[in-house]
């Protein structure tokens, strides 16, 4: 129960886009037609459930302060937090490889269309935030911090998929012409911001 | 030295604006002038030697694996910048949370060292890094102005609207404090931008 509730507290509530602003490069960048959103979304979901779990452990027995204590009584006292920016963000780099090399290998069509921002998934805030806020809030268990990484995955595909949609609509519609593109966006980002609000506050 | 390397970022290729690089924390910690100011020297000062550093190593990096070569760069000076905070302005570095660690994702960096710093010499990179930090910067300090004053009323923690409006019915903008409000308030700027420079219109 507690897992579920987890779940939809990251994607509704603490949402990645709308509550904490993460990812925002390339969810402004990618949401030109809903097709591509959808295929980037999926890729970011797989991503951030991979290094929830592989960070977590890291997290636990190498980098946390007296983490090391399983390695014998004289590394009980070693504090390395100070590296785990530089671990984590490797984590994410390395498993963006894979998941590019495994969408170029089944998907080319998807890999033509998601283009360079698929290997700009590893500096997207949203994977490596994921990471850095498991550590901050001390998730207790790895299944905790699995559901958290997929929660959040989950959350940012809903953001870029609807705003795709509505960008999609909006194409047809009268703006402004300074305000066209990239400001009209902002604008129905922070009205969808004030709506997905409404879900604070929410548990199961 | 061209003086476009230090011009344009600050107006007609602004980061923000108009490259729509470092979003994400642009609109996160701008709630306070204070939190803005430190987050807007950190981004300089990283873009800035991060720019040096891979410009001074530009000749030697194997081009394949120069994306995991800027990131150990970008992530050095983040680090530095991560301890400094947290020694001398530690109730600042709480404020701004993972978004300190989350330099090394904002794009600006990446972006300058992958079109500016790895063909060009160290010090013209360094110019590119600090006026494309200062862009952003200037940027974030706008946006926590206005958020801060219309939010809480206050500047820099100091009240600047005087007791006697509140008495006469005026109140604080809960919005401004609000993230949307972020957006809502970048997306003017953004208008107000490209309404004085017509090319950047889109079509």
């Amino acid at each position: 129960m507690d897992l579920i509730n987890l779940f939809v507290k990251s994607v509704f509530v603490d949402n990645m886009v709308f509550s904490f602003f993460l990812g925002m490069c390339s969810f402004l960048a990618v949401s030109k037609n809903v097709k591509t959103a959808t295929g980037l979304g999926i890729a970011v979901v797989f991503v951030i459930g991979i290094t929830l779990p592989i960070n977590y452990l890291l997290n636990t027995y190498i980098l946390s302060p007296g983490a090391l204590a399983w390695l014998g009584e004289e590394y009980a006292g070693i504090d390395l937090s100070f590296l785990s920016l530089i671990v984590f963000i490797a984590v994410v780099a390395s498993i963006v490889q894979i998941v590019e090399m495994v969408v170029e290998k089944y998907s080319p069509s998807l890999y033509a269309s998601l283009g360079i921002f698929l290997p700009l998934i590893a500096v997207n805030c949203a994977v490596l935030g994921a990471s850095l806020f498991m550590q901050e809030r001390g998730y207790a268990s790895l299944g905790e911090a699995t559901v958290y990484g997929l929660g959040s995955g989950f959350g940012w595909m809903l953001a870029i998929v609807t705003l795709a949609a509505i960008r999609e609509k909006m194409a047809y519609s009268n703006v402004p012409a300074p305000l066209k593109g990239l400001g009209i966006s902002f604008i129905v980002v922070g009205l969808m911001g004030i709506a997905f609000m409404s879900f604070m506050g929410i548990s199961l | 030295m061209d003086k476009n390397i230090y011009l344009q970022p600050l107006w007609k290729a602004n980061p923000i604006t108009v490259l729509v690089l470092g979003i994400c924390s642009a609109l996160a910690v701008t709630v306070k002038l204070e939190a803005a100011c430190v987050m807007a020297i950190s981004v300089t000062l990283v873009t800035g030697c991060s720019s040096l550093l891979v410009s001074c190593l530009r000749n030697t990096i194997p081009n394949r694996i120069r994306i995991i070569v800027q990131l150990v760069v970008a992530a050095l000076f983040v680090i530095l910048v991560e301890q400094v905070l947290k020694a001398y302005v530690y109730e600042v570095s709480k404020q701004l949370s993972v978004f300190v660690g989350l330099i090394i994702t904002n794009c600006i960096i990446m972006g300058r060292i992958e079109a500016f710093a790895l063909g060009n010499k160290p010090f013209p990179s360094f110019v590119d890094g600090i006026a494309n930090g200062a862009g952003y910067g200037m940027i974030l300090i706008a946006l926590a102005f206005f958020r801060e004053l219309l939010g809480s009323g206050s500047i820099f923690g100091f009240k600047v609207i005087p007791q006697s409006f509140y008495d006469a019915g005026y109140m604080n903008n809960g919005l401004c404090i609000l993230p949307p409000m972020a957006l809502i308030l970048v997306g003017c700027f953004v208008w107000i931008h490209r309404s004085m420079n017509k090319d950047l219109q889109e079509k």
